[in-house]
């Protein structure tokens, strides 16, 4: 090991299913990446995802990315890695895209030995840890209850770059891990070959943004970094971007708490001695970064079901209205509350007041029109129906203070008016969780595809 | 004293969570000579942010100043957790907007003129 010079990965796109300029990748096979990676998950649209079991990229645009991602792959001989398959890398995300690769490699009769790493943990296995007091809370999340736990629709830990190293060792050309730490899938292969953990997780970081971190940024493009002993090089594939020292740099504060310090399993990310060199070409040189370890631990991320919600759309102009509307929507709230005794909660956003921010809102003063989304959330999905539809008729001919406009309160904005939404979840466990192994916790299996 | 808005001289001004718990502001000027008067200024105290966003000081995580960017960067505590029902906002991509209107010492902007 250590023997190679240096590593070329590819990463064509922000997230799996976002997309990319096939010329842009074509410009990347052009100059012989050894591996092509892409990070398919996140947290940022919610809890839904994870809980429902659902991606949030759609199935044919995940199709076509891994599609040129998997043929690239054959025809160079290179591996390819796809880290928190499906978005949210529970069981049925990693399943839905296996389905999808299993899929491409009928249609283009593609021949190789796949890994499949689920992220899953058993709800017991994080009950013995907390028992043994082996989980603690991420910042600002509560500590951990055993009802967060049992009561998780799905529970997945962010899995290091150990289990894709043993894939990879295994024989892998394709790896699909379940959820794993974001910048894992770019890294392994590097530090299978005997390259420095911090340099090789640092590159990871930036190139699961892809060109995010480039300028002008765009999650739907594809960025090549060619890690050597002392640094990595980054730069763009196409010629209307470029990396500058400022895009690289400002990348590790994005969507980060602390931009000198980013930690993952078995060790902290250091910046403090990161520096960023600009070369010919819009390529950035980036060296001094350090991984320090810490004790192993795996961060967990579970959801779990709270229940159904019903949505009603609406628009108020008349400034009688909007000058009281905060009190004229909580006693409809009491009036509907009171009248069916229903526990479900009743909602208001009053978009033009405070929709977006809510309670951090400085704004007093309503705009000359509010947009109100009225939401009602109950165990069953009827009930919530029928407690918005009461909501939304009551507000209608609801006769407040000083009403001259006797014929209706609401602009509704659709026929139907009322929207039945499915299934709501929230995040009950993101929390850390030591273990002794690494790999302990992600089983890799093993497929021969089209053989 | 004379102040300009925090708008006027920064190149980006942005939010969005940091984890589904967490809410992250950043602030990036376009020239190192402001970012350090303004940094060593110490405009972005926690104090200053829990009072712009009307929450206790200690919602307010941490302030960072980060050189390489010529960035400030904002932790805090999100009052609702992301996707949680009366949430508002699951990427907490719209929570900048009062750093727009932060008054800064006009000072500290001495000769810059408008920050682009």
């Amino acid at each position: 090991m250590g023997e190679r010079a240096a590593m070329k990965v590819l990463s064509p796109t922000a997230i799996l299913g976002y997309g990319f300029p096939a010329a842009s990748f074509e410009r990347g096979l052009s100059l012989r990446p050894d591996v092509i990676a892409v990070d398919a998950g996140s947290t940022d649209p919610g809890p839904h995802y994870l809980g429902a079991g659902k991606s949030f990229t759609s199935r044919k645009a995940v199709k076509r990315d891994l599609a040129h991602m998997l043929r690239a792959g054959r025809a160079l001989g290179i591996p390819v890695l796809v880290g928190s398959a499906g978005g949210a890398g529970a069981a049925p995300h990693l399943a839905w895209s296996e389905e999808i690769v299993l899929e491409i490699a009928r249609e283009e009769g593609l021949r190789f030995r796949m890994a499949v790493i689920p992220a899953d943990v058993p709800a017991a296995r994080v009950v013995e840890g907390l028992r043994r007091g082996r989980v603690t809370p991420m910042a600002c999340a509560p500590p951990l209850t055993e009802a967060d736990v049992t009561g998780s629709a799905h529970l997945v830990a962010q899995m290091g770059h150990e289990p894709i190293l043993e894939a990879l060792a295994g024989g892998a050309e394709v790896v699909l891990c379940g959820r794993a730490y974001d910048p894992a899938p770019f890294a392994a292969p590097a530090l299978r070959a005997g390259f420095d953990p911090g340099l090789a997780l640092h590159m990871g970081k930036i190139l699961e943004c892809a060109a995010i971190a480039a300028t002008p940024g765009s999650g739907s493009d594809c960025v090549l970094a060619t890690l050597r002993e002392d640094c990595f090089e980054l730069q763009a594939l196409s010629d209307v971007r470029r990396f500058t020292a400022l895009s690289a740099a400002a990348h590790s504060l994005y969507e980060k708490s602390d931009p000198y310090e980013l930690p993952g399993p078995g060790g902290t990310l250091d910046l403090r001695a990161t520096r960023y060199q600009e070369l010919p070409g819009g390529r950035v040189r980036v060296s001094g970064t350090r991984l320090a370890p810490t004790p192993y631990a795996v961060k967990l991320e579970g959801a779990r079901r709270i229940g159904c919600r019903a949505i009603s759309i609406a628009g108020v102009r008349d400034p009688i209205l909007i000058g009281q509307v905060e009190q004229v929507l909580e006693t409809v709230r009491a009036q509907v509350v009171e009248s069916t005794g229903t526990s479900a909660r009743v909602l208001f956003h009053v978009y033009g007041k405070n929709g977006v921010m809510g309670p951090l809102e400085p704004r007093q003063e309503p705009a000359h029109e509010l947009g109100i989304v009225i939401e009602a959330v109950h165990p069953e999905q009827a009930e919530a129906d029928t407690v918005c539809s009461l909501v939304r008729s009551t507000l209608l001919h609801f006769g407040y203070p000083g009403r001259i406009s006797t014929a209706g309160n609401l602009a509704l904005l659709y026929s139907p008016s009322d929207i039945s939404c499915g299934e709501v979840y929230e995040f009950s466990v993101y929390h850390l969780l030591r273990v002794d192994d690494p790999v302990e916790l992600f089983p890799v299996r093993y497929l021969e595809v089209g053989r | 004293m004379s102040t300009v808005r925090l708008r006027e001289v920064a190149q980006v001004i942005r939010s969005k969570n940091a984890g589904p718990y967490e809410l992250t502001l950043d602030v990036m000027f376009p020239t190192e000579q402001l970012y350090a008067r303004i940094r060593d200024a110490g405009v972005f105290s926690a104090r200053a942010m829990a009072a712009l966003y009307r929450v206790p000081e200690a919602s307010i995580l941490k302030v960072v100043h980060y050189d390489p960017a010529r960035a400030v960067k904002v932790t805090m505590v999100r009052p609702l957790v992301s996707g949680a029902v009366g949430e508002t906002d699951v990427y907490g991509a719209q929570q900048h907007a009062p750093l727009l209107d932060l008054e800064i010492p006009a000072a500290l902007v001495a000769g810059e003129g408008r920050g682009r």
